[in-house]
């Protein structure tokens, strides 16, 4: 019983971490960004998604497409504002780009976090869910919103491997990711595939965001951890690599509810960050990094 | 050296710091301690990060050895200060030279991500065994620095002028360009002859010692030491902020930028919530418009030093 429980919310929360790290490797893969506003681009979506759908009483559907938009308009900020300008100006040593980038996006992250607690404070809000009432999947009470995140988060997903792989778009994306400079050479816009990118990770954020929102219920506390939960899933399963990141986070997820559920959720994040430590030392390019 | 750009703005700050306590209040006093022990968590991340070229996100992992080490010893063995602020430097020593063995290995992302991994691994044993650590809440210490603002003045303002003038000597020093040569090339570097997994080692260790003696010191004013004000996240970034706000690579311009940050945080205090978020939006119209950092646009017209 307590197994299946187990296999069920691991499974329901490892998807939903799958979704929000894919956009973070994406970015990584196509634009060598690592974005640490991330976990406030979700915190961003989730809240205005349960302003909109409850306060302003606009119903669940409302309320989630708000939240993915205003995901989205962050994603474009982000880049726009912050990203593209540090990597284009003169006076920054190439060698230092990254570290800009990293700081940057880090107090970006910090002042959407503030102006999220500000506006709506740092309580813990939880999304309206899309869909009401419970489902018994072999004797185990589940919520059908803890359903729905699943098969959500893998639609979207498997959306996202179709673009990637079957559409003239999503190719120059994976070319991106390979070798920019022949990209380029063959006539693409590299600033045009770049804000392509930043678009399709601003929606899968913001999707993460709100689904996260309704499944375990947000504060803007909480954006530096999901950062950092991100941030570890990607590099366990290897920079850039969207495969590694997915049985990265399925790996992170269970290990997690395992210990939640058998030791205590008070280390919950514990074993995790140990395996992080011992992947990092052995195999520094993760599951399946390319380098 | 009297006519270098650095002299000329260095000795009157130190002077006017210096003579300040004979006019400003209790208050003002006890704002700048705060800062001073920043600047030197800052001026030693300046020495990893603008020298040795190591991105290190875990600052308050060294400073927080450094602090809840000496913490312990005089909460349960009833140390004296001075043995405690050594003890507690020396672990930070050991501290920062296993964090040197995956930054000679990992490169960029993954050493900044071990870093990280670090502090939170440390926040998390604190909050273990709370039992013996106090947790959230802290360790309440039997002994403090000194109970006069004036005296804890001159402690921290004396630390913070003996740490920058060393690591502004190391850094010019050969030692400091071996290093900045490792942090920016290390193979050229290494092919020139140099032992960089030695210098590096080197920088990591001193970085760890003043570190993690400052962290110790800090606790000592404050009385108590808890994860909120040497370990958690927010403190390294702080720290981060502080240095690259001043003018990385500058060693000076890290104090500058602590001073700053202290200071902005005080004055912002009236908005409230806001205060984090205009501190923030200030720290990066500067890393966007002035990567150099104040002291680095300060120093850069006057040419070489």
């Amino acid at each position: 019983m307590l197994a299946l429980q187990i296999l069920i919310d691991g499974f329901a929360i490892s998807s939903l971490y799958a979704l929000g790290a894919t956009g973070f490797t994406l970015i990584f893969g196509v634009s060598g960004v690592l974005n640490l506003s991330h976990g406030a681009i979700m915190v961003v979506a989730a809240v205005i998604a349960w302003a909109v759908a409850g306060s302003m009483g606009a119903g669940p559907y409302l309320g989630a497409l708000a939240g993915v938009l205003a995901a989205l308009a962050c994603a474009f900020f982000t880049y726009r504002v912050i990203v593209r300008p540090i990597q284009n100006s003169p006076s920054i040593p190439k060698e230092e780009k990254e570290i800009f980038v990293l700081t940057g996006t880090l107090l970006w992250g910090i002042m959407l976090q503030e102006a999220i607690a500000y506006i709506f404070t740092n309580n813990p809000k939880t999304v309206r869910p899309l869909v009401e009432g419970v489902v018994m999947i072999l004797g185990v009470r589940t919520p059908w919103n803890e359903v729905l995140t699943a098969v959500l988060s893998w639609t979207v997903i498997g959306l996202l491997y179709l673009l990637v792989n079957r559409t003239r778009t999503g190719k120059s994306l994976l070319a991106a990711s390979m070798n920019p400079r022949g990209l380029t050479l063959l006539g693409f816009e590299m600033s045009s595939i770049y804000v392509l990118v930043w678009g399709i990770y601003g929606v899968l954020a913001g999707i993460a965001g709100v689904l996260l929102g309704a499944f375990l219920g947000v504060s803007s506390d909480n954006a530096g951890t999901l950062t950092a939960s991100a941030f570890s899933i990607v590099v366990l399963g290897g920079l850039g690599s969207v495969p590694g990141s997915l049985i990265a986070a399925y790996v992170v997820g269970y290990l997690e509810t395992m210990t939640a559920y058998l030791v205590s959720p008070s280390i919950r994040t514990v074993p995790v960050l140990l395996l992080l430590v011992a992947v990092v030392y052995v195999r520094p390019q993760g599951l399946l990094g390319r380098r | 050296m009297l006519r270098s750009r650095t002299f000329q703005i260095v000795v009157p700050g130190i002077i006017i710091l210096g003579l300040l306590p004979l006019g400003a209040g209790g208050y003002i006093l006890g704002l700048l301690t705060l800062a001073y022990y920043y600047a030197v968590f800052a001026m030693s991340w300046d020495l990893l990060f603008g020298f040795a070229g190591e991105v290190n996100f875990g600052p308050s992992f060294l400073i927080g050895v450094g602090a809840y080490t000496a913490a312990l010893l005089n909460h349960y063995a009833a140390w004296p200060i001075a043995p405690c602020l050594a003890a507690g430097a020396c672990a930070a020593v050991i501290a920062g030279a296993i964090l040197a063995v995956p930054a000679l290995r990992l490169r960029g992302p993954y050493f900044g991500l071990v870093t990280l991994v670090a502090v939170l691994l440390l926040q998390n044993m604190i909050t273990l065994f709370a039992g013996i650590t106090g947790g959230e809440i802290g360790l309440d210490l039997p002994d403090v620095l000194s109970i006069d603002d004036r005296t804890n003045y001159y402690y921290a303002f004396a630390f913070m002028v003996i740490t920058g003038g060393l690591l502004f000597g190391l850094s010019r020093s050969p030692v400091g360009l071996i290093l900045q040569a490792s942090g920016q090339d290390a193979v050229e570097a290494a092919a020139l002859g140099f032992n960089v997994a030695k210098h590096k080692l080197a920088a990591f260790c001193i970085s760890a010692f003043f570190s993690g003696l400052a962290g110790a010191m800090l606790i000592f004013y404050m009385g108590t030491a808890s994860v909120g004000t040497v370990v958690d996240i927010a403190v390294g970034v702080n720290v981060i902020i502080a240095a690259v706000l001043g003018g990385r690579r500058t060693i000076i311009g890290a104090a500058v930028g602590s001073i700053f940050l202290i200071g902005a945080g005080e004055v912002l205090r009236p908005l409230g919530q806001l205060a984090t978020f205009v501190v923030s939006a200030i720290a990066l119209v500067v890393i966007l418009f002035f990567p150099e950092g104040f002291m680095g646009r300060i120093l850069q017209p006057g040419g070489r030093e």
